[in-house]
């Protein structure tokens, strides 16, 4: 006998998007080996771009498709075209193309004049892409693995910095584990339920009263601790400050964005669609992560100096204010992680990308930071918006998200969780704020030296105390005229710098700020403040994603 | 009412002046204080224009102008003002002028500090001006990022501590305040299906005794640490002493009355059972307060410290008028925010002027400062005795108004602040008598009279002092009808308590539990159940 294998009806039109992505890649790939000339880095970002922006496109013609017609699956109910998936494609295309702006003037400071990082990424995107619009748990396997291994080699890019070899070796070991056991929590549900459609699944949850359920609860576990590795959930969140602070800055920004959107739309579809009834079982270990996470991730990242480490942490923090929407377990809540997903993306590529053109390759401790805003009062101001968004402050996109998700919870009765969430926020605009104050703070005045400000500021946070006093000492001792003095007391910060061995000369250097970089950081504040001040498309829109699920 | 937008324009001038004033080129920053001074004068004058058209005798919101903003969320864009807030207006858009004015050449000519003001005066109108309750806490919080930047940016040698413990201490208080507010909020929709955050629409919400003094703990526990309220005080003497002297004008006579201000229009409208089960709590702390800022005041050593503490004091009078619960008491309250915002403004303003020219304020370095700057002594000592409550000036009268509505409900409270009054005009005088009687000493010679620029300062603030010490009908016929309506609200809510109590007596049936909310877990529970059917796919 031999098996039959029917191939079901496959509506391009509903995987576009990530046609489009994976398309690119492989022209990029394409290009590179068979052009006899290597083809220019302008010519793999506007491949790059091109391709996310029609993806972009495709996807929203995708939203209007769905609310036109419905929503409805297709290849044998493994994807979905609903609003739900064209919200993620929407959101995932944008993600794409900033990140692949951001990346530009990096790859470009670096001198990689492969396609390696669009083509990894592209296919990353794709993988996300496709967990955000599966139905069924292996095709979520699938995306979940291309958008992993793409991001496992994108970590190690810069081989030849030890930090990012490491971190993608750690984040390598890590993820292939957590894959593994996500891989185990999907067999358990087959297992338990015969399926693993995710409507077949759902369906079969409301037809039958199970009489022992520990072959199901033990599979949802299972799924929950994988999707808790890839959305950096407290305690999976181990790997986060490492990779983040080791890979190259535009995939860290890439990573936060896209993983997380990637992650959480696959969770948040899995659990609200077919593990919805389930939920009084859920709810708790949800509750606990989301707890965790915003703790946890708000205290570590106030200790920590080095600005993208400390991004890592409030990535976490982050990860569990969106969870709250999962938590909430009702229409509201899982429209306001939509909300607060889409705002966080834009958000969090903008903050990197800032930090990218800062840091540079000096490192990125607090200190590089000092006085930002007297050399550089643009890009400090356009940091300062969207740290101060990321923390919550008032109209900015960022409060909206924190508001939505911590009103669904109060609405569905977890007042304590919303008072853990809004605690960690408090300690979250304190570091926040650090920052910012940082930025503003020159070091020039500590010195009292009004011609020396370029000398004077190399001084650095905490050592501007114990700098000043040598300073004047070494004033005092000499009394020379002020040419002199500063010179002597440039002399006393070095020596101090080098006894302190971290606080490196840093601070008096503009940096430049490639033009497309520029763009995203602009983007994305119009974005926040936009959409603070005018929230009501946004909000709308998320809703409507969760209508037409 | 139609016409002129006065209140948006208040509330959304500044901030678009701020925005302009960082957009400035280099070659104008120069020119960015005196803009900061002429938007808000522009402020000051709308606002004039809208306490002209105020009608005095009406009890309700005046001048509303209501617009849907976030329908999705139930935001709205409400603002309106009644008696209660007109004068808090006024007194937002008299001090920033000052402010801006007194602010010295270099601080003019930094962009960063002018913009944050005009975003600091936005949010203080809009608080002062929301009837949206979500409205105003974005507001109410918004108000934290300015002066965090203020202290934090220009201010003295510990600045980054005072920045920082001012902004946890506040945030957190705000954190409870936002559940409570969503709470609030669900509780209304389970009840009306409808989510709004209208202050009108949500004081008429019914919720169980226990539920309604939980809320109230949590408004109050913001409110208390804004104000600041005993014993959540401890960031305020920092915050006032290493503000720049404009913050910490701002910091105390406007900041601290948006606790105060919450405490009335939200607290007593919101919950008015709880408030008058809470009471006692709050009258406690309230005396509390004056007697403790008081004492402490005496000890300090540092003028600055000295009126945060005083401060202190004043504000538990304001906090006693108000939970007394009488029409005197809370007006005394009203006029008293008033008048305490004019006196300590004036009292840092002065310090200020004192600091500029001997680079101190601590008490025992300074002496004899009356000898080298007569004028300055004798508007100080003006200023400080309205502080103290001279019948005459005005602190007087809100202080009276308060004692007098208190002693009617809660004598023992009322006699026990009464104290505090006396206790006022001890560390007050003491001080008066440190600073500048004597022998100028060292620093004391450095010391220069009045410039025409801090004549012109001081002199409306004087001129406020005297006439509402002596005249002052017209604030009150403004501020009483709307403080009449309010005590109406709460007392209403109380009999009508107090009947269905006795109706339950009588009946022995669960008549006050039907006025009870279902509780809102299980509302809760309902609602998911609701949810989770809508959300399954339909494939």
């Amino acid at each position: 006998m031999t098996p039959q294998l029917s191939i079901p009806h496959v509506s391009y039109l509903a995987i576009l998007p990530e046609l489009f992505m994976i398309a690119g890649a492989l022209v990029l790939v394409l290009a590179a080996s068979l052009l006899r000339r290597r083809p220019s880095a302008t010519f793999n970002t506007a491949v790059a771009v091109v391709v996310s922006g029609g993806a972009l496109v495709a996807s929203v013609f995708l939203w209007y498709n769905v609310a036109d017609h419905g929503s409805r699956t297709t290849m044998a109910g493994s994807i979905a075209v609903d609003g739900f998936s064209a919200f993620f494609l929407v959101l995932l295309s944008s993600a794409a193309l900033l990140s692949a702006l951001v990346a530009d003037g990096y790859l470009r400071a670096e001198r990689i004049r492969g396609p390696e990082y669009h083509v990894l990424a592209m296919l990353a995107v794709s993988g996300a892409m496709l967990m955000a619009s599966a139905t069924d748990l292996i095709a979520i396997f699938l995306g979940l693995e291309v958008l992993s291994i793409a991001l496992y080699v994108l970590t190690g890019l810069d081989v030849r910095r030890g930090e990012s070899r490491e971190a993608a070796m750690k984040y390598f070991v890590l993820g292939a584990f957590s894959s593994a056991v996500f891989l185990y929590g999907i067999a358990l549900v087959y297992g338990a339920t015969g399926s693993t459609n995710l409507a077949e699944i759902a369906k079969f949850l409301t037809e039958n009263a199970l009489v022992s359920n520990g072959v199901l609860l033990a599979g949802t576990a299972l799924v929950i601790v994988g999707f808790a590795f890839k959305i950096a959930a407290v305690p999976f969140h181990m790997w986060t400050p490492d990779v983040y602070q080791g890979a190259p800055t535009p995939v860290t920004a890439f990573m936060a964005a896209v993983a997380k959107a990637g992650g959480f739309a696959a969770l948040l579809r899995v659990f609200y669609s077919s593990l919805f009834t389930l939920r009084a079982d859920w709810q708790p270990i949800i509750w606990a992560l989301a707890a965790a996470s915003m703790v946890l991730g708000a205290i570590m990242a106030v200790v920590q100096r080095d600005v993208k480490r400390m991004l890592a942490y409030s990535s976490i923090n982050h990860a569990g204010l969106i969870l709250l929407g999962l938590e909430a377990a009702t229409a509201k809540g899982m429209s306001g992680s939509l909300y607060y997903l889409f705002a966080y993306a834009l958000l969090v590529i903008a903050s990197f990308a800032v930090v990218n053109v800062v840091g540079g390759t000096k490192g990125n401790d607090l200190e590089r930071y000092r006085g930002l805003a007297s050399r550089q009062p643009v890009l400090a101001g356009a940091f300062a918006l969207l740290l101060l968004a990321q923390a919550g402050v008032p109209f900015t996109a960022g409060f909206l998200a924190k508001f939505y998700v911590i009103s669904a919870v109060i609405a569905s009765g977890s007042y304590a969780l919303a008072v853990v969430a809004m605690v960690s926020v408090v300690i979250a605009a304190f570091f926040y704020l650090r920052v910012v104050l940082v930025m503003f703070t020159p070091g020039t005045e500590t010195a009292g030296v009004g011609a020396g400000a370029a000398t004077a500021s190399v001084g650095g946070g905490p050592s501007d105390v114990e700098g000043h006093g040598a300073l004047t000492t070494e004033s005092d001792m000499s009394g020379i005229t002020a040419g002199r003095v500063e010179a002597a007391g440039a002399g006393a910060v070095a020596v101090l710098a080098d006894g302190l061995g971290d606080s490196e000369p840093v601070g008096e250097d503009v940096v430049s700020v490639p033009i497309p970089t520029a763009f995203v950081i602009a983007a994305s504040v119009g974005f926040t403040v936009f959409f603070g001040i005018i929230a009501s498309p946004l909000v709308n829109f998320a809703h409507a994603a969760t209508l037409l699920f | 009412m139609q016409g002129f937008p006065y209140l948006s324009v208040i509330v959304v001038a500044p901030v678009i002046a701020a925005v302009i004033v960082v957009l400035l080129p280099k070659s104008m920053t120069k020119w960015s204080g005196a803009f900061g001074l002429v938007v808000s004068l522009g402020v000051a004058g709308v606002a004039a224009a809208m306490a002209v058209a105020f009608s005095s005798g009406v009890a309700g919101y005046q001048m509303v102008s209501r617009h849907p903003w976030i329908q999705g969320l139930g935001i709205s864009w409400d603002l309106g003002v009644d008696g209660i807030s007109l004068f808090l207006v006024l007194l937002v858009a008299l001090l920033f002028p000052i402010v801006f004015f007194g602010t010295g050449k270099k601080r003019a000519g930094d962009k960063g500090f002018v913009a944050w003001l005009l975003v600091l005066e936005t949010a203080c109108m809009g608080s002062f001006l929301s009837l949206d309750v979500m409205l105003f806490f974005l507001f109410f919080e918004l108000t934290l990022v300015p002066i965090y930047f203020i202290i934090g940016g220009w201010g003295h040698e510990k600045r980054a501590y005072a920045a920082i413990k001012f902004f946890v201490y506040t945030f957190l208080g705000s954190a409870f305040l936002l559940v409570g507010i969503l709470t609030v909020a669900v509780i209304h929709e389970h009840e009306t299906g409808v989510l709004t955050f209208q202050l009108s629409a949500l004081s008429h919400t019914h919720l169980s005794s226990t539920t309604g003094i939980l809320l109230f703990l949590a408004f109050t526990a913001a409110f208390a640490v804004k104000a600041p309220l005993f014993p959540f005080h401890t960031w305020s003497p920092d915050a006032y002493s290493q503000a720049p002297i404009g913050g910490s004008v701002v910091l105390a006579a406007v900041m601290a009355k948006l606790g105060t201000y919450g405490i009335i229009r939200f607290d007593l409208n919101l919950f008015p059972r709880a408030s008058v089960t809470m009471a006692p709590l709050l009258l406690t702390l309230g005396v509390i307060g004056i007697i403790y800022g008081a004492i402490v005041a005496a000890s300090q050593k540092d003028l600055k410290r000295l009126v945060a503490y005083s401060s202190l004091a004043h504000l538990g009078f304001i906090v006693l008028g108000a939970f007394a619960l009488t029409t005197q008491g809370l007006s005394g309250s009203v006029i008293e925010m008033l008048n305490h915002g004019i006196y300590t403004a004036a009292l840092f303003l002065l310090i200020g002027m004192i600091y500029q020219r001997t680079k101190t304020w601590q008490i025992p370095r300074l002496r004899g400062l009356q000898k080298p700057a007569p004028v300055l002594a004798a508007v100080f000592t003006v200023v400080m005795l309205a502080s103290i409550g001279l019948p005459g000036l005005n602190g007087f009268v809100g202080e009276f108004l308060v004692l007098v509505g208190t002693f009617a409900t809660r004598r023992w409270w009322a006699v026990v602040a009464a104290i505090g009054v006396i206790l006022s005009a001890v560390y007050m005088l003491w001080a008066y008598q440190r600073v500048f009687h004597g022998r100028p000493d060292v620093e004391g010679a450095k010391m220069r009279e009045m410039s025409w620029r801090d004549g012109v300062m001081m002199a409306p603030l004087v001129a406020l002092i005297v006439v509402l010490g002596i005249y002052p009908g017209p604030v009150l016929n403004r501020i009483t009808p709307a403080v009449e309506k309010l005590v109406h609200h709460v007392k209403q809510v109380e009999t009508t308590h107090v009947q269905a109590v006795h109706a339950a007596g009588v009946a022995s049936s669960h008549v006050p539990q039907a006025r009870v909310l279902h509780s809102p877990t299980g509302t809760g529970s309902h609602h998911r159940r609701s949810v989770g059917n809508g959300s399954r796919r339909p494939s």
